[in-house]
């Protein structure tokens, strides 16, 4: 019971210092449910510059909560997703974005993987048919040896039987 | 033709070797800028020393200049301090500072320390300049030639060591300088 009396006080106490009450997280108020949509599906879509492997909605670098601030005052005025990453790729190039468009210098990005599968499966196919043409190892085996082995096995059964 | 069946996809391995290999060697914190070739953004900005009188980007027409992003807090920009101030003052460069995310006090103190290469500094406690500019770290450095087109986008610091980023070497700037005072 005495611990109790300490340890409650204290643990308020230290609530009170969390950090996620500290973090100033901005919060953002729209006007109509599409312009959240809009405004959080291009934070995730985003790249932070600073932090590489963070999308700017999850990163809390500067430039991210900077470039958080812009893509909610386009949105707010009402400037369309494309409008957004558009004003985006202008400043910062096609890096800010996480699905790189489909263009000349980025279609091995996008056709690649397919490449590679039709690859795969042309050599699949080839070594498939290269194995059924092949004569088998069981039918190139000679007269001689099968005779050998017919006598080996007769050899054995009439020692059983005696 | 029966070694072929070897030699094919050896070469697939080496040229994929070769493509990973090519790929590590590039620095991924060195984003290229889509704003090299394009006109440099226009902005007209309060002076570090004079705040009452603007700076615009537009007064340096028909100069090549650079304009150098800095920031009393950044670590780096000490490094290249001293070359940026070798620039301005052995080689007649124009070197605009646009003072990013800083405190006046502070910028002004640490250009009173380290000494001022700067025709002016401007400033850009917002960092909206900068979002024009593509900024994403400091020190970053802009080449604009005299139609006001930007040649070319230095990230991170300048530096004067053949073991450092050739593309920022002191030497190879100036000459491309040097290039761009000679068009027309």
């Amino acid at each position: 019971m005495n611990r109790v009396l300490y340890q409650l006080p204290l643990t308020l106490l230290l609530l009170v210092f969390a950090t996620p009450l500290l973090a100033g997280i901005e919060t953002y108020t729209f006007e109509t449910p599409e312009q959240e949509r809009v405004y959080k599906k291009l934070t995730e879509e985003l790249r932070c510059l600073v932090c590489q492997n963070q999308n700017i909605a999850g990163s809390n670098a500067e430039l991210a909560q900077d470039l958080r601030k812009k893509a909610y005052e386009q949105v707010k005025q009402g400037k369309s997703e494309d409008e957004v990453v558009d004003w985006m790729v202008d400043r910062y190039g096609d890096f800010v974005l996480y699905r790189p468009p489909v263009k000349a210098t980025t279609m091995f990005l996008w056709v690649g993987p397919l490449l590679f599968l039709l690859i795969a499966f042309v050599v699949l196919w080839r070594i498939g048919r290269a194995r059924r043409s092949q004569p088998s190892e069981a039918d190139s085996v000679d007269e001689q040896s099968l005779e050998q082995a017919r006598q080996m096995l007769e050899n054995k059964l009439e020692k059983k039987e005696s | 033709m029966k070694s072929m069946r070897y030699v094919v996809p050896l070469l697939f391995f080496i040229a994929l070797v070769a493509l990973l290999l090519k790929g590590l060697g590039q620095d991924p914190k060195e984003v290229p800028s889509p704003l090299v070739g394009k006109q440099a953004p226009a902005f007209t900005a309060q002076q570090l020393h004079v705040p009452e009188k603007q700076f615009s980007a537009a007064d340096l027409k028909g100069q090549v200049w650079v304009l150098n992003v800095w920031a009393s807090w950044c670590f780096s920009c000490r490094a290249e301090h001293e070359l940026v101030t070798r620039m301005a003052r052995e080689h007649g460069i124009t070197v605009v500072g646009l003072n990013y995310k800083d405190e006046p006090a502070d910028a002004k103190a640490w250009l009173q320390q380290f000494g001022n290469p700067y025709v002016t500094s401007v400033m850009d406690q917002q960092g909206d300049i900068g979002i024009e500019y593509g900024v994403y770290g400091v020190p970053e450095s802009f080449i604009i030639d005299k139609a006001g087109v930007i040649r070319r986008k230095v990230i991170g610091p300048i530096n004067d060591s053949p073991d450092e980023k050739p593309q920022n070497s002191v030497e190879e700037l100036l000459a491309f300088m040097n290039k761009l005072e000679a068009e027309e």
